[in-house]
């Protein structure tokens, strides 16, 4: 292992180490602007600039790999000098308006030029152009306050494999957006905000719904009532100085409540719900096919494998890039979908309201549900079922606005009934969430016995891997499954959606086969959502992940046909799970979309 | 076939756009797995087309595999490529500097004037394109204006009808190679 010194601070790293995390490991900040830890490491802003002994110029410690013997120096006149000039240059481009800036106080550029101390931009000259876009329901661009430290382009590109953005045109001109600087409206975009969510400044944020979701509280004709998704409860905190992992549900509950809102509810609810619609619908499809005689429904079912249908950035990118291949989705609509549906017919029956004196709020780790919310045929209740969505950052803000204080709020529950959920409800969040909570459900139906892992956690499809597999030999099947007995049951997990790419290519060229797959858009799944607090890393996913599995573990209820209000819903209200009503109100169809 | 071959000028012929694009096809499968393929595609597609028009861009994109935002990038940061229609006469008006202090200038201002468009646009008639270069190594026999491949020496600005006429009506030589 080579040795090295920074700041004669001697230190031991494996080969190919760079200098910065040497550096972290000396416990030495380096500031950064570009740099994304294991995601990308370009040098390409150089405010990471160090100095290393024998070499001429300064180098960019993130694109520098550590040797035997090197002596770096990071706090030298040189270069304290050269990494405030570079953000007194970045700063003499940067349109930033801080004041009104969403990002204020929550900018990596302000950040970094409070600490460099930068009091003076000595380089008056032009302003990049500004173009404002607001073609998406999701997301909003802004060059003008653009670094081009192509961070978005990255994960674009490389993690998600979408390529919306890209760097147009050269030099000063240079702007990084859609081909030619069109709106991303008219390119493929998925909407799922991973650009927003590593840019470091305000350059792409979410469409804001605060103000929307202010004037309905305000309307007496309103009756405004809330969902939040499950990974809410475990980022939340972050944004009041909780560490990363830390769980608020009692407090996010209080809060929601002290905002106004009529009924403080859980996209869990329909969490459970959509286990119980696509669990059957799963086993309907795999009768179609291993049943000779079909699944005796008398309604056909898509193909196998089929793949879970919450994650709206990865529905929309099936009908871009695979249109052939929506037949796979799942029919079930995502769970925040349900719950609108069921809000706006079944509740507001319940209370004598009509659908439109509900206005319904999303509380979403995400902003593609934003652009989910407002497709067509999201309108089953006769009125757009979800009337606004709130990112985890945007609940946080009005949470602020309204001078609420976070950490003084006490523990609270959530109304009945669309509030009661089972901990495979909470699982969602997690990549892996959705097929393990699908097992707990679909397993016992077919078997009569509990799932055969471990405190119910199917462990391989666990985890930050990329792609993950299982599968499980059905045996003891009761009469009605008999034809699943003895089946190989195979399943497969992906997370990014370069990663569901990767899974897709496999199924086309033969290599794979599976019976059930869950593709979250997002890398860690909803708890690394583009809504979540900025910016997340791998070591933040996987606290979150943790505090998710333990709000699971705290739960007497942990699987979703367990859950008595949903019993009830069905009861009461939809009758059988893919029943006519179901079929109308929790099941929605696909659309191809052009591939570039 | 080598790029500068396929590159050639074919507009001339008239061709339907489902025969370009036609064309476009077979060297997109000539292509398909070279690496480094898209500056050369791009290259012969703008030789086939005379410019880079969405549709093309877009097959490309497709036919190599590429974003589409990546080939916008690769085709707005070379000067070179052009998506917008030219016209069949590339008229180029030199401002380096010897050009401009003799007046290139009021050279450019007069064309813009005289075919009613600015720099980078063509004219409706599709006759003429205009653009601005950073010297021929004409400098002694400033200013200089460039059509097509020649070179015009001493260019006053009231003499300019004269020479866009003889391109409009065919006398001047035809561009051998088209430069874009």
């Amino acid at each position: 292992m080579p040795k090295l010194t920074i700041d004669n601070i001697s230190v031991e790293v494996p080969a190919g180490t760079t200098v910065l995390e040497a550096a972290q490991k000396a416990g030495v900040q380096i500031p950064t602007l570009c740099y994304m830890k294991d995601v990308q490491a370009i040098g390409a802003c150089r405010v990471c600039t160090v100095e290393v002994e024998g070499a001429r110029a300064l180098v960019a410690s993130c694109a520098m790999s550590v040797s035997e013997g090197m002596k770096i120096k990071t706090n030298t006149k040189r270069v304290r000098e050269a990494r405030r000039t570079v953000v007194e240059l970045l700063l003499s481009e940067h349109d930033g308006d801080c004041q009104t800036c969403p990002r204020n106080e929550d900018c990596e550029l302000q950040k970094v030029a409070h600490e460099l101390g930068v009091r003076e931009i000595h380089y008056p000259g032009g302003k990049a152009a500004r173009y404002q876009d607001h073609s998406t329901p999701a997301l909003t661009r802004d060059t003008a306050k653009c670094i081009l430290c192509r961070r978005c382009v990255t994960v674009c590109n490389n993690v998600q494999g979408v390529a919306a953005l890209w760097p147009q045109n050269r030099g000063f001109k240079t702007v990084v957006g859609p081909a030619f600087c069109h709106e991303l409206d008219d390119v493929v975009c998925v909407q799922c905000g991973q650009c927003g969510a590593v840019c470091p400044v305000g350059a792409i944020t979410e469409q804001d719904h605060i103000g929307m979701v202010w004037d309905a509280l305000d309307d007496p004709a309103k009756h405004v009532i809330v969902q939040t998704a499950p990974a809410i409860r475990a980022a939340l905190g972050e944004c009041f100085g909780y560490p990363p992992g830390t769980r608020v549900t009692g407090k996010m509950t209080a809060a929601l409540r002290r905002l106004g809102f009529a009924g403080v509810f859980d996209t869990n609810f329909t969490a459970d719900l959509t286990i119980i619609e696509e669990g059957t619908e799963l086993l309907m499809r795999l009768k179609q096919v291993l049943k000779p005689g079909g699944n005796g429904h008398g309604r056909h079912f898509g193909p196998l494998p089929m793949f879970t249908s919450c994650s709206p950035g990865w529905i929309k990118f099936m009908e871009h890039f695979y249109p052939d291949m929506t037949p796979n989705l799942s029919t079930c609509k995502s769970p925040q979908q349900m719950f609108g549906a069921i809000a706006k017919t079944y509740y507001a029956q319940k209370i004598g309201k009509r659908p439109e004196d509900l206005f319904v709020v999303s509380v979403m780790p995400c902003t593609a549900k934003k652009f989910e919310c407002q497709r067509p045929e999201m309108d089953d209740s006769g009125v757009q079922d979800v009337d606004a969505v709130l990112t985890t950052r945007e609940l946080a803000r009005m949470i602020k606005q309204a001078g609420i204080r976070f950490e003084q709020l006490p523990d609270e529950e959530m109304d009945a009934p669309l509030g009661l959920s089972t901990g495979a409800a909470d699982i969602f969040a997690n990549t892996g969430g959705v097929m393990e909570a699908a097992l707990r459900t679909a397993w016992e139906l077919v078997t009569g016995r509990e799932l055969p892992f471990d405190k119910l956690h199917v462990a391989p499809i666990q985890g930050l891997e990329g792609v993950k597999e299982a599968s499980a030999k059905i045996t003891g099947a009761k009469p009605e499954w008999s034809f699943l007995e003895g089946v190989e049951l195979k399943v497969a997990v992906a997370h990014g959606l370069g990663n569901a790419r990767k899974v897709i290519e496999r199924i086309r060229s033969g290599q794979a086969q599976y019976h059930f797959i869950e593709i979250m858009t997002c890398p860690g799944g909803c708890i690394g959502g583009g809504g979540q607090p900025r910016t997340t890393t791998n070591d933040i996913r996987e606290k979150r992940i943790a505090a998710i599995y333990a709000e699971d573990e705290s739960r007497k209820l942990r699987k979703s046909h367990e859950n008595p209000a949903v019993q009830q819903l069905y009861k009461e209200f939809l009758g059988v799970p893919l029943g006519e009503k179901s079929h109308h109100l929790l099941h929605t169809k696909y659309t191809a979309r052009a591939r570039v | 076939m080598s790029v500068e071959a396929q590159v050639k000028c074919t507009c001339g012929e008239e061709a339907s756009e489902e025969e370009l694009l036609a064309r476009l096809d077979g060297v997109l499968k000539e292509y398909r797995d070279k690496p480094g393929a898209l500056i050369p595609v791009l290259q012969i597609a703008q030789g086939i087309f005379g410019y880079l028009p969405e549709v093309a861009l877009k097959k490309i994109a497709l036919g190599l595999n590429k974003s589409y935002s990546e080939v916008a990038g690769v085709v707005s940061f070379y000067s070179f490529f052009s998506t917008k229609p030219r016209g069949k006469h590339l008229v180029r008006v030199c401002l380096g500097t010897a050009c401009y202090v003799r007046g290139g200038k009021r050279v450019l201002d007069t064309l813009k004037h005289k075919l009613k468009i600015d720099v980078g646009e063509t004219t409706e008639d599709r006759q003429f394109t205009l653009e601005v270069a950073r010297c021929f190594g004409a400098c002694g026999l400033a200013p200089a204006i460039m059509i097509d491949e020649e070179v015009h020496h001493r260019v006053k600005p009231n003499k300019m009808d004269l020479v866009l006429s003889k391109y409009r009506n065919g006398d001047a030589p035809v561009a051998k190679k088209r430069r874009t």
